[in-house]
């Protein structure tokens, strides 16, 4: 215990792929925690599998009505060659399923590349450079928070897709509108958290330096504001997947022949409901659920995990390391202390 | 005399993300009725957690095992209804930060009578009767009137005093005090010190005091634990410890703290060796005024009031005050942090007052700045390396970190630091060596003028000391003049050539440490000065005799 001083401050090195976000937070987490954020990773896993592999999973394509043996027919109970059976319009259930997850994942990723960027730009800079700027844009923010977001996502999908409908205008409507109410909360975040770096010791004695404003911000602030993303990362997927169902469901997304969108099939199945006839609802309705419900867990357990308050451990058991070993002193074990400036980590 | 507390064998395991923590190892005290007992130790020791387990109250990650006898009642093991009858009534506790103890949407007539219908049945009249009592026997003055008072109304001091009347009121057998004066003034520490004395002498309680301020402990405790490292190294009655210390940490640890007067050799050496050239100070405020803008309609803060004083090349200026007395206010306008508003302040031969930024930023090369606390004065993504090479970056010294690598691995050797402790992050340095690396970022450019807030205020004595003997010792060699900003009257005692007293924004005396310290002429440095209790309980008592008179003068 005599040359331990500075060698037992640096805690062990840990291989790099397990400090990444995700990975971290697995190997951190016990229990009941650690359940809810493995049961969603696996369901979001899965989506992006089938987001991926789409074009090899479904038996058919999305807008396919017909092949060798001649039309599907409509509303066919599950069974035969049509596992899930088909829907009022004669496409197969399981293919429009499987094709809509790529639709939602590209939804997804362009609606978060599209708002993350400016969200975070306009944060730091707002929350940074302050005054007249700052109060302008939250204003505008706050305005755009108070609209009803399904309203001005309309307006938006309208505007954007100019009343036609393919598939990358119909993503990009439903990820622009998206997008117009995301920016606000990045922004929010960002600009909260960077407020706060703001007034940190570490930006002041860049700033007593003559560190310019820019360098500040993107060196010190920035980094440092942006560790709670991956929270509202994983909340904001699943409320994108939402808006995106919304649309389609009120008649603004995407046509069958341009891609498979399950808002637009539950809007379909609405009359069949009544009839008795299932399958044309509950296989995409529950594909939007699941795929929410996987996004949120995944979200909810990181945002727990986080919070050191809110994170579960497991229970100490009855031998731990002896004291010395892991003491937060400045120094180490009483043997050390003999020599405090050896404590002090003086070569 | 009976035993109130009685502690054997304890231990506590903290879980945390890594392995356990054990934090307290194998602790035996008992605390007697009506005595002060004194759990001394610097921050990791564990007296905190071993006075917590006293009152129950560790939080959920925790496993105690051992016995805490209070009375018949061993806390480890009893039900929570039965820890809450207990609480209150034979046990209570003084936290640390009275602003944050006290509930700021209640009235404190409020909050003390919660504590007495918890325990009992008051009628509101009763409640209210009892809460006046107990707040006029701490001194609270005109009780009747402002037991209707919320928390904000009163001043740091007096917040404290109604955290100790919340803890008196259901007159518990003993109060424990996690270090009760640490967030406050040393006048206003010295006061409550009477009073918890008071407690002890006219309500009979035993109190358990935590602390890391030996002065304190000269001044107040009977009986003295020092912990280190989750154990008891030395146990004996405050006397005979502080004479006679056995355990070489304990004698390391009395060693460490700074003591009025020792500084003076020191000093008068330093300018027998160095003549202070008189001719061209680094910065000169004459009736500087600086005010913080208030709100609409309402006066701004005056946080400085016509200060006027000098530091010249090569000179270290103390600047000492309590808090709110503006003195880090005038190192942050020095460094360009907030700017001036009234008067005139010269830095470095350039006027300060309406200065603008770019015509300020050459001078920042020549001026550096060591914050208060080195746990947030780095940047957490940063090595330490690539933060001591900033400044360099910045004014174009060198082009990447890796140039700068060679000046940057100097100057962590200036500080005492090894090279290899640039590739850390500063989470990985304890608080003295980020503190010492702060010094390095600080020298980096070679300044004329070194600023330092507070800068071992947040550090445990015996890791200040090093700091301060570095400190001095760059100083010499390098030669740069410095505003040393601190509320410990020795600190700055032992490496200031000058002293300057601020008090409500005034400058109320300046001088050499031997007239300012050997012969105050203002009252309030007389009694900041009586006000610091030293390590040695002997002179202690007769310095706080020496207190009460002043006191009782004015």
């Amino acid at each position: 215990m005599t040359s331990l001083s500075s060698a037992s401050v640096s805690p062990p090195k840990v291989a790099w792929w397990k400090r990444l976000p995700v990975v971290h937070q697995l190997r951190q987490s016990v229990g009941l925690q650690r359940g809810m954020l493995i049961a969603g990773l696996i369901i979001v896993g899965v989506f992006l599998l089938v987001a991926a592999f789409a074009p090899w999973l479904a038996p058919y394509g999305y807008s396919q009505l017909k092949d060798a043996d001649g039309n599907f027919g409509a509303q066919q109970p599950p069974g035969g060659d049509h596992i899930l059976g088909t829907t009022v319009g004669g496409y197969d259930v399981l293919s429009r399923v499987i094709w809509g997850a790529q639709t939602a994942l590209l939804v997804i990723v362009v609606a978060v590349v599209l708002s993350i960027f400016l969200g975070i730009a306009l944060g730091v800079i707002s929350g940074y450079i302050g005054g007249w700027l700052d109060r302008v844009l939250v204003v505008i923010a706050d305005a755009v928070y108070a609209f009803p977001s399904l309203l001005l996502a309309i307006v938006a999908a309208i505007i954007i897709s100019g009343g036609q409908s393919n598939l990358w205008s119909g993503i990009f409507s439903a990820a622009v509108s998206i997008t117009v109410v995301f920016i606000p909360q990045y922004f929010r975040v960002i600009r909260a958290e960077t407020v706060r770096i703001k007034s940190e010791a570490y930006v002041e004695s860049a700033k007593v330096v003559g560190t310019s404003s820019v360098r500040i911000m993107s060196r010190h602030v920035l980094r440092n504001a942006t560790r709670s993303l991956p929270l509202i990362f994983t909340l904001n997927a699943s409320e994108a997947i939402f808006t995106l169902a919304a649309l389609g469901f009120l008649g603004f997304g995407i046509e069958p022949t341009s891609a498979a969108e399950w808002g637009y099939d539950l809007n379909k199945s609405l009359s069949d409901v009544t009839s008795g006839i299932w399958w044309t609802s509950v296989f995409p309705g529950s594909a939007i659920v699941l795929v929410v419900l996987g996004m949120t867990l995944v979200g909810e357990s990181l945002n727990d995990l986080a919070d050191p308050r809110l994170r579960t451990r497991k229970r100490a058991s009855g031998t731990p390391a002896p004291a010395a070993e892991t003491t937060v002193v400045p120094g180490g074990s009483i043997e050390s202390a003999a020599d405090i400036a050896h404590l002090e980590g003086r070569p | 005399m009976s035993t109130v507390v009685d502690i054997q064998n304890l231990a506590v395991t903290f879980a945390t993300d890594g392995t356990p923590v054990r934090a307290v190892d194998g602790v035996s005290l008992n605390v007697q009725a009506g005595e002060v007992l004194a759990i001394v130790g610097e921050s990791g020791s564990g007296k905190t957690v071993t006075a917590k387990t006293i009152l129950g109250l560790l939080p959920s990650t925790a496993t105690v095992s051992g016995v805490v006898m209070l009375g018949t009642n061993d806390v480890v093991q009893v039900s929570g209804k039965r820890l809450r009858e207990i609480r209150g009534t034979d046990v209570a506790m003084v936290f640390q930060e009275p602003s944050t103890a006290l509930n700021p949407v209640f009235t404190v007539g409020w909050q003390i009578a919660e504590g007495l219908r918890a325990h009992g049945k008051y009628s509101k009249k009763a409640a209210r009767a009892k809460a006046i009592e107990i707040l006029g026997k701490v001194g609270i003055p005109e009780p009747a009137e402002r037991v209707d008072y919320y928390p904000h109304q009163f001043s740091g001091g007096q917040k404290q005093r109604v955290v100790i009347a919340m803890a008196l009121v259901l007159e518990p057998g003993v109060i424990v005090a996690d270090e009760p004066t640490t967030a406050l003034d040393v006048t206003v520490q010295a006061e409550i010190l009477d009073l918890l004395r008071r407690c002890r002498d006219d309500f009979g309680a035993a109190i358990v005091l935590i602390t890391h301020n030996m002065g304190v402990v000269a001044d107040l405790a009977d009986r003295v634990a020092v912990m280190y490292n989750g154990s008891v190294v030395e146990e004996d009655n405050a006397r005979s410890l502080f004479a006679n210390p056995k355990h070489e940490y304990t004698q390391k640890l009395l060693g460490s703290v700074p003591k009025l007067g020792t500084g003076l050799a020191q000093t008068q050496a330093r300018a027998a060796a160095r003549p202070i050239v008189e001719k061209d100070p680094v910065v000169v405020a004459d009736n500087l005024v600086i005010e913080y803008a208030g709100r609409f309609g309402r006066p701004g803060f005056r946080a400085v009031d016509g200060v006027s004083f000098k530091i010249h090349a090569g000179e270290v200026l103390g600047l000492v005050g309590e808090s709110g007395s503006g003195k880090t206010t005038i190192g942050r306008t020095i460094g360009g942090l907030t700017k001036a508003t009234g008067g005139s302040l010269m830095v470095l031969g350039r006027e300060m007052r309406g200065i603008r930024e770019r015509d300020f930023k050459p001078l920042r090369s020549d001026i550096g700045f060591v914050f208060q606390d080195p746990a947030s004065s780095f940047n957490p993504l940063l090595t330490i390396a690539e933060a001591v090479a900033e400044p360099l970056l910045v004014h174009k010294k060198a082009g990447d970190v890796a140039a700068a690598r060679p000046r940057v691995n100097e100057l962590l050797e200036a500080v005492q630091l090894p090279r290899a402790f640039g590739d850390r992050y500063p989470h990985e340095l304890s608080g003295g060596q980020r503190q010492r690396a702060s010094l390095a970022r600080s020298l980096a450019l070679d300044p004329t003028l070194l600023i330092a807030d507070e800068p071992t205020s947040a550090l445990d004595v015996s890791v200040q000391a090093k700091v301060l003997e570095l400190f001095t010792e760059l100083q010499r060699d390098l030669g740069f003049a410095a505003l040393f900003i601190s509320h410990d009257l020795a600190v700055v005692d032992l490496l200031a050539d000058r002293i300057a007293v601020l008090y409500r924004g005034k400058l109320v005396e300046e001088g050499t440490g031997a007239e300012v310290l050997g012969a105050p002429q203002h009252p309030y440095t007389q009694r900041l000065l009586a006000s610091l209790p030293v390590p040695d309980p002997v002179e202690q008592a007769e310095r706080r005799e020496v207190l009460r008179a002043l006191r009782e003068a004015e």
